[in-house]
């Protein structure tokens, strides 16, 4: 996986994660990229997932661990340009109720 | 033309890198069989899910045991066994994912896709002698996670 990140005006990171976040390899990346992004002083993260060609179960625990990490530090932490397959997965688990979902850029930064 | 019963094994030693051989010889064989883009990429998850299972809590990631996976494909019925050699797993010990309690776990979900994306999912264990798990999907069920799903 790889991760692209670039700030915005009103202080949105935009992180862009490309190819997969699967079991042994993007997932741990994923928590090091959002845990880098915090250390920083990042608050606002949007996850642009337009890239992820591919995501298992490990991959959604990792984003669930990432939504936690990131509220429990009062941060907020939403999702743009999901897959169609990722869609899917998250509404059958139910967390699409969890997370914050856009599918327009500037729709999800006034959001933050 | 009816195709002849098809029988596909590989083993693989326990490595992560190595779910992706599987994964993929699952959706060719679907492909190949009939089952459109998105039904075979749902198969072809369920797969992935299991080898992950079978490598992570199943071999302990020790990459002298091996993973055995054998799809058995006949009459547009599809059987996939997957088998670990690790100390045996009991799945009623897994929770369910869809509990409120459990919506914000990090890890547990595995199981819950197999089920949702096979028509039916079984285990058999024995203490010491490894995990074996069963799915099975008829191919002409239709395709795609709304066909399958128990949610």
């Amino acid at each position: 996986m790889k991760a692209t990140s670039r700030s915005t005006d009103n202080g949105v990171e935009i992180i862009k994660l490309d190819g997969k976040i699967t079991i042994g390899a993007g997932d741990q990346q994923l928590r090091e990229v959002i845990s880098s992004a915090m250390n920083s002083g990042k608050t606002k993260l949007l996850l642009d997932m337009s890239g992820v060609t591919t995501i298992d179960s490990s991959g959604i625990g990792e984003l669930v661990g990432s939504y936690t990490t990131v509220t429990n530090r009062g941060g907020k932490l939403k999702l743009l340009h999901l897959p169609a397959k990722l869609n899917e997965l998250l509404h059958v688990t139910q967390l699409i109720t969890v997370f914050e979902v856009y599918e327009n850029e500037a729709d999800a930064l006034a959001s933050f | 033309m009816e195709r002849d019963a098809e029988r596909i094994e590989i083993t693989i030693s326990s490595r992560f890198e190595n779910i992706e051989l599987v994964q993929v010889i699952a959706e060719h064989l679907c492909e190949n069989a009939g089952l459109d883009e998105d039904g075979s990429h749902w198969i072809g998850m369920a797969v992935r899910e299991a080898v992950a299972n079978a490598i992570k809590h199943g071999n302990k990631l020790d990459v002298r045991k091996k993973v055995n996976a054998t799809f058995d494909l006949d009459a547009g019925n599809l059987a996939i066994r997957i088998s670990d050699e690790g100390e045996g797993f009991d799945p009623a010990k897994v929770s369910d994912p869809l509990n409120p309690q459990n919506l914000m776990k990090t890890s547990g979900r595995g199981i819950f896709y197999m089920k949702t994306f096979m028509d039916a999912v079984s285990y058999t264990f024995e203490p010491g002698r490894g995990t074996a798990l069963v799915m099975t999907k008829n191919l002409s069920n239709g395709s795609g996670i709304a066909s399958g799903s128990k949610a």
